[in-house]
């Protein structure tokens, strides 16, 4: 795309972005039926299955809801901040999808520090959740921004060790050459979920802490809180908040499967699954970690609050920064630096 | 053309913002004003090339030192309209250290002089075609890694020294044992008794 005019190159650049954010909202609706579905199946119910065939038509009607109902601004809001805070988390949410490769040089910004740009942009979208529960002043979504940002907090730290040692392992901060980096001799086995298994567990649960998932979703707690932060929200800016969640599984869910589960790369490197292409493969490995995420959703209870902050700070903190010690030295000690 | 328009965006909203900081009456409105003025340097930093430094300004101080700023300003109940009442007494205090900073600041930079061969003299030179995360990485880690150690260690002298000065050992309060909650069985835990009818325990 370099020999075009730059005009011309900005209009490629925002199409293809368009795309992305087309297909990445396509797959929070598929992401919505999907897990509702799982759900009453573990449930052992019929889940959604009067919209459409299968009800496959549910989501796309719970938006029309959304869009059709009236939006109601409280009156005690700080309305400036009020409404700036679904934005803010929506804007966030989709942003980290520009540097995520989903096949061979198929991304939109490919950077050198894309791994940091993805670390900042997840761990920014706090700042939805907080914005929104200070702003309605409320009760229930204050306390419910005030854990948001500890939980955050918390769990930011150990996912950035964890990306501390992929980091190490691959030699580079470009999140296509920490793929390319995982590409070797012995398929699916030279990817980083074996050499790091301990981190890969450490990742998938802080980045269920990290996008308010059960067990960690004490932030909307609707036991305690109702419904946390979004308990003054109603109509489009609910259905942005919600969007946003959702949003962040499927980006937590990519993160896994680009830093552990070798991207686009195929389980083995001989033919029936070279044919099939790389964008396959990485929804595969996706949709498999947010399958996980589901199950999780479906069968586990929910932590207390002093529980998560026990797990962050004094199980998952000392584990990753032990392992980032012993990564280093091993890569040392063999010789195993990457160049 | 582009940086030169995104050079003066960044930099204008970026002063505004500060501006705004110290202008806003809510203090948690200051520190959203805070984080976009972070935001804005990072961009300049991006402008420069220097997108390690912007993605470390961004994940620090964006991701965790302001949101505890906004936790600390969330949860303190400060009447800043009282807190305000008193500024015209101290005004010409604040006006008059302000004013003897300034001086100083004068003098000290408009003495300033760069040397001629400063280029030459740089601490250690960095290939041109390294990428910046790399050329801080073998600066910081490598070439003056005793200096950065030691300050960390000052660092965590700090924080050990706050952390002395606040902890308070209390007598007879009740604490959590993980172990010992874990440790529990059904046999330590629930006793079973057989209930008659009519009776009651």
């Amino acid at each position: 795309m370099t020999n075009l005019s730059p005009l011309l190159q900005i209009l490629v650049y925002v199409a293809i972005s368009l795309a992305f954010v087309v297909a990445v909202l396509v797959s929070t609706a598929v992401l919505i039926y999907g897990e509702r579905k799982i759900w009453a199946a573990v449930h052992m119910r019929r889940g959604p299955n009067v919209v459409g065939p299968w009800g496959v038509l549910q989501p796309f009607a719970d938006l029309l809801k959304f869009l059709l109902k009236e939006p109601v601004i409280p009156d005690g809001a700080n309305k400036g901040v009020f409404v700036l805070a679904p934005f803010v988390s929506a804007f966030m949410a989709l942003a980290a999808w520009a540097v995520i490769p989903v096949n061979n040089n198929w991304v939109v910004g490919n950077i050198n520090v894309g791994i940091l740009y993805l670390f900042a942009v997840s761990s920014l979208g706090v700042y939805g959740v907080i914005m929104a529960g200070w702003a309605s002043n409320s009760k229930y979504p204050f306390l419910s921004a005030l854990r948001a940002a500890a939980q955050m907090v918390s769990y930011e730290v150990s996912i950035g060790f964890v990306l501390v040692t992929v980091m190490l392992c691959a030699g580079s901060l470009n999140i296509s050459d920490i793929v390319r980096a995982q590409d070797g001799r012995y398929g699916m086995f030279s990817w980083y979920w074996l050499p790091l298994l301990p981190m890969m567990v450490v990742f998938f649960i802080s980045a269920l802490a990290e996008t308010n998932r059960p067990p960690f979703d004490i932030v909307e707690a609707e036991s305690e809180l109702v419904a946390g932060y979004t308990v003054e929200y109603s109509s489009s800016m609910f259905m942005l908040q919600f969007l946003t969640e959702l949003v962040a599984v499927l980006t937590m869910s990519a993160m896994t499967a680009t830093l552990f589960l070798g991207g686009w790369l195929p389980p083995f490197d001989v033919a029936p699954f070279t044919w099939v292409p790389g964008v396959v493969w990485f929804l595969i490995k996706s949709w498999g970690v947010v399958f996980l995420f589901s199950m999780t959703k479906a069968i586990v209870p929910r932590y207390r609050y002093d529980q998560l902050m026990r797990l962050g700070w004094k199980v998952f903190l000392p584990i990753s920064l032990f392992w980032v010690a012993l990564t280093a030295g091993v890569l040392v000690t063999m010789g195993w630096l990457p160049k | 053309m582009a940086t030169v328009f995104f050079f003066y965006l960044f930099s204008l909203v970026a002063i505004a913002s500060a501006i705004l900081v110290i202008t806003a009456r809510n203090p948690v409105h200051s520190v959203l004003f805070l984080i976009l003025c972070f935001f804005n340097a990072a961009g300049l930093f991006i402008l420069m090339g220097a997108e390690f430094l912007a993605m470390i300004l961004v994940v620090v101080y964006v991701g965790a030192v302001a949101v505890l700023f906004l936790f600390v300003v969330m949860m303190l109940d400060v009447d800043f309209t009282e807190l305000r009442s008193g500024m015209l007494n101290y005004l010409p205090v604040g006006g008059v250290i302000g004013l003897i900073l300034l001086v100083e600041m004068a003098a000290l930079f408009g003495t300033w002089v760069v040397p001629q061969d400063l280029i030459a003299h740089t601490a250690a030179p960095v290939a041109s075609t390294a990428q910046n995360t790399r050329a801080l990485g073998e600066i910081l880690y490598t070439k003056y890694v005793f200096f950065f150690q030691t300050a960390g260690l000052i660092l965590l002298v700090a924080m050990i020294g706050a952390i002395v000065l606040t902890l308070r050992h209390r007598t007879g309060i009740k604490r959590q044992v993980i172990a010992d909650q874990v440790a529990r069985s059904p046999a330590t835990a629930v006793e079973i008794k057989k209930v008659q009818p009519g009776q009651g325990i």
